[in-house]
């Protein structure tokens, strides 16, 4: 079954950004070997003067092939983040599906949740289809979904800390309550924490640093692949009951040899 | 020709030979045909503006392309 967000199907369920990369050739290889169909940009002032024959992302990533998710990273008021959605929605030529970030914090890069309550209402009256990175508190998810975020996309730890899944149980509590698709996005620092986030019930995870920080990008986006898909055939499969003071033995109990005689 | 005017262009002040349309603006900055968008004292510049919209004195002018990004 297909993530479907905002009335589009896409097959893979993991989201990649494409900051921090060496060069355009190395973001082109690890998105491929990743399988994302969405991938973040940022949206910055064009360097005036330096611009004659520069390679841009948008031909490395070709929108035609790609959904280009536009970020509002650096915002840290809900005017900031408007204006910036408005430009990329112009660049993207009308393209209405927005990854929504207001910061609260430049130490943590923690989000400001009045402001990105602020800025989600405002973008959704203007028609935006609002992807809404969030702390991962359950209420400020519901009232995300409330105001018409059609997706919902809590922190397992710190952007760009690798640090994993610091609090599953509060996760849970918002993939059980909303139900847009929940993503996680941001902490993520290896294979097994995207699996996590997908046993968990997570629709999707974004992650941008795993992958380009890793020794070798393109083979961590290759596990990180893998691990968005085993960990989401694991929740569908349902997984075991946990018998912490009971073991139990998958070989027979019967027909040992020691019995025979 | 009227008086040059003076902008601030992603933040650095500059002045330009008048009048100047937008597509002017582009081609002299080298920027004709690239993916970017243009944002005129807040306010988005739609692309089919380009051609007959003229920059005034005093614009705050911002142009934006995509880059990476998390």
């Amino acid at each position: 079954m297909d993530l479907v967000i905002a009335g589009k199907s896409y097959s893979s369920r993991l989201l990649v950004g494409t900051g921090k990369y060496r060069d355009f050739d190395e973001t082109r290889r690890a998105i491929e070997a990743s399988g994302a169909e969405i991938v973040t940009v940022a949206i910055r002032r064009t360097n005036i003067g330096q611009n004659a024959n520069e390679p841009s992302l948008l031909d490395v990533l070709p929108p035609s092939q790609y959904t280009i998710l536009p970020n509002t990273a650096g915002c840290y008021t809900a005017s900031d983040a408007v204006r910036t959605l408005r430009l990329a929605r112009e660049l993207l030529e009308g393209h209405a599906l927005v990854k929504l970030e207001v910061l609260g914090d430049a130490q943590t890069l923690f989000p400001d949740m009045p402001e990105t309550l602020a800025a989600a209402k405002t973008l959704v009256d203007e028609g935006f289809q609002v992807m809404a990175y969030c702390s991962d508190d359950p209420i400020m998810a519901k009232q995300l979904e409330d105001l018409g975020c059609v997706a919902v996309m809590p922190l397992a730890s710190l952007i760009g800390s690798g640090m994993g899944i610091i609090n599953p149980w509060n996760l849970q509590i918002i993939i059980d309550r909303v139900r847009v698709p929940v993503l996680v996005d941001a902490g993520i620092g290896t294979a097994s924490d995207a699996a996590l986030a997908m046993e968990l019930g997570c629709d999707g995870v974004l992650m941008n640093t795993a992958i380009a920080k890793a020794k070798e990008p393109e083979r961590m986006a290759r596990a990180m692949k893998l691990a968005v898909e085993a960990g989401r055939e694991a929740f569908l499969a349902g997984r075991m009951a946990k018998k912490p003071y009971e073991a139990s033995a998958s070989s027979p109990q019967s027909g040992l040899i020691q019995k025979a005689g | 020709m009227s008086a040059p005017i003076r902008i601030t262009l992603n933040g650095a002040q500059r002045e330009l030979p008048a009048p100047l349309t937008f597509t002017q603006l582009l081609d002299e900055l080298e920027l004709a045909g690239r993916r970017l968008a243009v944002e005129r004292n807040g306010a988005i510049v739609p692309r089919s503006a380009f051609e007959d919209l003229r920059l005034a004195d005093g614009d705050r002018i911002e142009v934006v392309i995509a880059v990476g990004g998390g």
